[in-house]
C-alpha cells in the first residue's frame, strides 16, 4: 500500500506551525499552571504531609501533574486540530484529498501528540527546579508519556469530529477528563482512601495511567504496571475503532 | 476518445429525503471547458461535490480518467482540483502557508519554484506573506484557485468561481482559465453568470431539479435554440397586424409602433423577403429595421421554464 507521506508531513508541519505562532498561550500557561500546582501542594500543602509510601510529596505529584496535562493538553490540542477546519468549512480539502483516513489521523494525531510529550517535557523539567527527582525506569516513563499522549490525542480527535459547536468542544474536556484526572490519584496515592473508594477509583481509567506513570518514576504503583499498561492499550483501542467506525461511516463528515 | 469524467446512473437522497440528483449520466472530455448551468438548489454542487468525494452518492458511479472515485480514490482524487463556491479559507494561515499546505495534501513534495509561479499567475505573488484574514474577497478566491492548482490538477471544478469577484478580476480569472485549457486542463464550471458560460464553454449542461435536462455543444445549442427576430420601426402606428401579414405571425410592440418578426436560424428560407414584399404590398413603411439573436440566458430561461412545467 502506498503511503502519501507528503500528506502527513504538510498536515504535521500545518499542525505544529499552528502551535508555534500560540507558543506564549501554548507553552508559558501549562509552565505558570504547574508552577503554581507545585507552591501550592508541594510547597504549603507538602510541607505538612512531608512523604507518602516513603516518597517526598513534591516528588510524588510530579508524575500526576505531568499526566494531568498531558491528558488535558493532548485533548485540547487534538480535538481544535480537526474542529476548526470543520468549522471553518476547509475540511473540504481534507475530503476531497488523495488521502486515507489513516493517514490524516497520524497527521493531527501525531502533531497534538507531539506538543504534549514537549509540554509533559517541559513540565519534568520545571519539576526539577522544585523538587530533586530520580527517574526509576527512564524508558518506562517516555513509553508510557508517548502512549498516554497517543491514546488521548486520538481521544481528542474523536471529541473533534464529534463536537457541533465550541461548547460541546470544551464539554468533555472540562465534565469528563479533568474530573477523573484530580480523582485518578493526581495528588494522593488511591491505598489512602477508604476501600469503598478504592474499589469505586478503580474504574477510574486515569487511575491505571497515573499509576503507571508513577512507577516507571519510583517504582511505586497504586496497580501493577502489567494491568496499568493493558488497560492504557485498551484505551487506545477503543479510541482507535471510533476513528475507524466514523471514517468508515463518515459520521458528522460527509452528508 | 475515452471520457477523462463519466457519470452513470448517479443518484443522491440526503439523509432528509431531498432527492438532490436523479439518475444523471454524463461524459465529460479530455481538454474542454464544460459548463453546468442551473437554478439555485438544482444540484450542481452536489454533483460536484460528489465527483471530488465530498458527498457520497446513493446509487450510481464515476470514473475520472478510468479509476472509480470510491474503489480507487487515490488516484482518481490525485487528478482533480476542485475550487469551492464558498470563500472558505484558513484565516489565520499565510497565503503562502495554505497553497504549500494543498500541495502537501494532494501527495506532491513541495516544489517552491511551481507555487512561485502559480502565485504570480494569479497575481498573488506580493500578498505571498500576508494572512489571509486581511485580503479582500476577490483576493481570497484567488487564493483558493491557487490551492487547487497547487498540485498541478489535469481536471480543474471551479463552483461559482466569479461570484462576488468585480470585473477585471473577472477577466484575468477567465484568462487564466483560458490558458490552463490550453494547457490541456480539463474545466468543469458552474456559474450564474450565463453569459461566462457562453463566452467560455465548449459544451453546455442544464440541471434543473436534479435532472440533467440537456447536454449540448455550445454552437449547437445556441443554433438548434437561438431564434432571432426582426424589429421594423414603423413610421405610422398600427392598431392591429393587418390580415394580410397574418400568415407571417408577427407581434406589435412598443404601441403599435414596431413589428416584430420571429424566424428559425436553422430554417434554409428565413422569410424574410416575403415580408417584406407583403408589407410593402399593404403599404406599410418602415424607418429602420434592427435583428436581434436569443442569448444563451434566454435559451436557458426557456429551458428551465419548460422542465418546470
Amino acid at each position: 500500500m502506498k503511503i502519501n507521506l507528503p500528506a502527513i508531513k504538510a498536515i504535521y508541519k500545518f499542525e505544529m506551525a499552528r502551535w508555534g505562532r500560540t507558543a506564549l498561550q501554548s507553552i508559558v500557561s501549562p509552565v505558570i499552571a504547574t508552577s503554581l500546582y507545585f507552591v501550592v501542594f508541594g510547597a504549603a500543602i507538602g510541607s505538612r504531609i512531608t512523604e507518602i509510601d516513603g516518597i517526598a510529596y513534591g516528588a510524588f505529584i510530579v508524575p500526576g501533574l505531568m499526566m494531568l496535562l498531558l491528558l488535558t493538553q493532548s485533548v485540547a490540542n487534538a480535538s481544535f486540530g480537526i474542529y476548526f477546519p470543520r468549522f471553518t468549512g476547509t475540511i473540504y480539502e481534507l475530503l476531497s484529498a488523495p488521502i486515507s483516513p489513516f493517514e490524516i489521523v497520524v497527521g493531527y494525531v501525531g502533531a497534538a501528540a507531539t506538543k504534549s510529550i514537549l509540554l509533559g517535557l517541559v513540565i519534568l523539567a520545571t519539576a526539577w527546579l522544585f523538587v530533586p527527582l530520580e527517574i526509576a525506569h527512564p524508558w518506562w516513563m517516555v513509553g508510557f508519556l508517548v502512549l498516554t499522549a497517543v491514546t488521548f490525542s486520538l481521544l481528542g480527535f474523536v471529541i473533534g469530529l464529534w463536537a457541533d459547536g465550541f461548547e460541546q468542544l470544551q464539554l468533555v474536556p472540562l465534565l469528563i477528563i479533568t474530573p477523573l484526572t484530580f480523582l485518578g490519584g493526581t495528588f494522593y496515592s488511591i491505598n489512602v482512601l477508604p476501600p469503598f473508594w478504592q474499589t469505586v477509583s478503580l474504574f477510574n481509567p486515569v487511575v491505571y495511567l497515573v499509576s503507571g506513570f508513577r512507577w516507571s518514576f519510583f517504582e511505586n504503583a497504586d496497580v501493577s504496571v502489567g494491568i496499568s499498561l493493558a488497560m492504557t492499550l485498551l484505551f487506545l483501542a477503543i479510541c482507535l475503532g471510533a476513528v475507524w467506525w466514523i471514517f468508515k461511516t463518515g459520521y458528522r463528515l460527509k452528508s | 476518445m475515452q471520457p477523462v469524467i463519466s457519470i452513470k446512473n448517479l443518484s443522491k437522497s440526503y439523509a432528509s429525503g431531498l432527492r438532490a440528483l436523479k439518475n444523471i449520466n454524463l461524459d465529460i472530455s479530455k481538454g474542454e471547458i464544460f459548463a453546468l448551468l442551473g437554478p439555485n438548489g438544482a444540484g450542481k454542487t452536489t454533483l460536484i461535490s460528489i465527483i471530488c468525494g465530498i458527498v457520497t452518492p446513493s446509487s450510481g458511479s464515476v470514473s475520472v480518467a478510468g479509476h472509480d472515485i470510491i474503489a480507487d480514490y487515490r488516484a482518481a482524487r490525485a487528478m482533480i482540483g476542485l475550487v469551492p463556491q464558498e470563500l472558505t479559507a484558513d484565516m489565520f494561515e499565510t497565503v503562502w502557508t495554505t497553497v504549500t499546505f494543498s500541495r502537501g495534501l494532494w501527495g506532491k513534495w513541495d516544489d517552491p519554484a511551481y507555487i512561485e509561479k502559480v502565485l504570480k499567475d494569479l497575481s498573488l505573488w506580493d500578498k505571498k506573506d500576508d494572512k489571509l484574514m486581511t485580503l479582500s474577497g476577490g483576493m481570497k478566491r484567488r487564493v483558493l484557485i491557487a490551492k487547487a492548482l497547487s498540485h498541478e490538477p489535469s481536471i480543474l471544478f471551479l463552483d461559482e468561481p466569479t461570484a462576488g469577484v468585480d470585473v477585471e478580476l473577472r477577466q484575468d480569472m477567465w484568462q487564466a482559465v483560458r490558458s490552463l485549457r490550453d494547457s490541456g486542463v480539463t474545466i468543469i464550471l458552474t456559474t450564474h453568470y450565463i453569459h461566462e458560460a457562453e463566452d467560455m464553454a465548449d459544451r453546455i449542461g442544464v440541471i434543473n431539479k436534479g435532472e440533467l435536462i440537456l447536454v449540448e455543444d455550445k454552437v449547437e445549442l445556441m443554433h438548434k435554440l437561438g431564434k432571432k427576430q426582426l424589429t421594423l420601426q414603423l413610421h405610422q402606428s398600427l392598431d392591429s397586424v393587418p390580415a394580410e401579414l397574418a400568415s407571417h405571425h408577427l407581434a406589435l410592440a412598443n404601441g403599435g409602433c414596431e413589428l416584430i418578426y420571429t424566424y428559425d436560424t436553422q430554417g434554409s428560407r428565413t422569410g424574410i423577403t416575403g415580408l417584406l414584399t407583403d408589407l410593402s404590398r399593404a403599404g406599410i413603411r418602415f424607418k429602420d429595421l434592427d435583428t436581434t439573436q436569443s442569448s444563451l440566458e434566454d435559451i436557458f430561461v426557456d429551458l428551465v421554464r419548460q422542465s418546470r412545467k
